[in-house]
């Protein structure tokens, strides 16, 4: 069974994604963004650990077939396929300075259902939903957004526009029980002068559990290894 | 010049923690004492510690990744929390994080799982400070002294540490500052040397 949704840009949402259901992620249009943060269902204090997830696969952005792995040693998801080679995880989120400071100051009362909301306040409204909130904050992934590395000896990143375009799209495969909350504000890096965040769809399937051969398994022995802690821990 | 008020120095020894309190405009300095140890370092702002230390912040705002003289440590909500003002170094981490049990399992193997790891000191000084701080409030870390070079390809790679004996680092506090330390037992990777050594922490007030 597929269920799909869209979620207009500078919006929102959060979703329960059960053990081996895929999620995907498609640009309904040019320069997309999506900022999401990843819980275990079970045990929200397991979250996402970028810097774990990082330096175990000897990566310094996301990409597939890697795992996503949490603060404990475990594979939250897995990337198992996505029209770009390169997501953000280093960057964060946008705030609402940044988005006041760009566009100026917007709410409800002025704009309506259109005005300008941060990663951050769609991202903590989603939280606080769950009985989570600002301590329960970490770093993220900018689906579809790249700040290249200059190879530099500061280590200067920059923002590349043009990076991802309508259709570009990226499926995670849940390896247990999850709590995703995501928003579609910009990245607080874009120099679009317009406010315009584009659109994105969601799909979710049930998909099989990863084979001895699945891609994000034979990646590296480290992305093995928390899919193999994970697996043994929910017989 | 009147010389600031000294708050505290001390030695911590591998494998070892620290949490104490900095007051605005106060210095905070981390030596390295035998050279080639990774300092693993969070820091909160004082009066609210949801206001805390946040490596992509800092990363975004200076729009680069590694940590040195000039870098200004930011909190989740942007916030300046110190300035590095000095750094005989040269370079530091914000990307790598702190090892943990569960994360050398995944890295090096279940042979690894009982070894000491930054995150239980964090865990063991979080609580043993009494003030509501635990695992929530733990987040992704400064790593003094440790080089992870990052490339224009993607790649990132633990390498053998910059530092030197004597080398230090030393802040100044924007904010009243709770400063949370695990000075790094890890074995398995270069970023002690393979020998992890003690360090030595100084604390002064405001000149």
């Amino acid at each position: 069974m597929t269920r799909s949704f869209e979620i207009p840009g500078g919006a929102a949402d959060s979703l329960r994604l059960r053990r081996r259901r895929a999620l995907t992620l498609t640009c309904l249009g040019d320069g997309a963004n999506v900022s999401m943060l990843i819980y275990s269902a079970e045990n929200p204090l397991d979250r996402l650990n970028i810097p774990d997830t990082l330096k175990a696969q000897m990566s310094a952005r996301v990409t597939a077939p890697m795992v996503l792995m949490s603060d404990m040693g475990r594979a939250l998801a897995s990337v198992t396929g996505s029209s770009l080679d390169w997501h953000d995880a280093v960057t964060g989120h946008g705030l609402d300075a940044h988005v006041e400071q760009r566009h100026g100051p917007s709410s409800y009362a002025a704009h309506g259902n259109d005005w300008r909301r941060s990663a951050r306040a769609g991202l903590l409204d989603e939280l606080w939903k769950h009985g989570l909130g600002a301590r329960d904050l970490h770093a993220g992934v900018n689906w579809f957004t790249k700040v290249g590395p200059a190879g530099d000896e500061r280590g200067s990143l920059a923002f590349v526009p043009g990076h991802a375009v309508a259709g570009d799209w990226v499926t995670l495969r849940a390896e247990q029980d999850l709590l995703v909350v995501l928003s579609t504000s910009p990245h607080p890096l874009d120099p679009a002068e317009n406010w315009q965040p584009a659109a994105v769809r969601v799909t979710v399937e049930e998909v099989a559990a990863p084979g001895g051969g699945d891609p994000s398994r034979t990646f590296r022995a480290e992305s093995a290894r928390a899919l193999a802690v994970t697996e043994r821990s929910l017989l | 010049m009147t010389k600031a008020e000294l708050l505290f120095d001390l030695t911590v020894a591998a494998g070892d923690g620290w949490i104490g309190e900095v007051p605005v405009g106060g210095s905070f300095r981390i030596t390295d004492l035998e050279g080639n140890q990774a300092v693993d370092t969070l820091f909160y702002d004082a009066r609210d510690y949801t206001n805390r230390y946040s490596a992509v912040d800092t990363i975004r705002e200076q729009g680069a990744v590694y940590l040195t003289t000039g870098s200004v440590l930011r909190t989740v909500n942007g916030d300046a929390l110190a300035t590095i003002v000095d750094d005989t170094c040269g370079r530091h981490d914000t990307i790598g994080g702190a090892c943990s049990q569960e994360s050398n399992v995944v890295r090096y193997g279940e042979h690894t799982r009982h070894q000491h790891a930054c995150r239980a000191t964090f865990l063991r000084q979080a609580i043993g400070w009494g003030r509501g701080l635990d695992k929530r409030d733990l987040t992704h870390n400064v790593n003094f002294f440790m080089n992870v070079p990052l490339t224009p390809e993607g790649g990132l790679t633990f390498q053998d540490g910059v530092s030197a004996p004597g080398k230090y680092v030393e802040l100044r506090a924007e904010r009243d500052l709770l400063v949370l330390v695990s000075n790094c037992p890890q074995l398995n990777n270069p970023c002690n040397g393979y020998n992890p050594t003690p360090i030595q922490l100084t604390g002064w007030a405001a000149p």
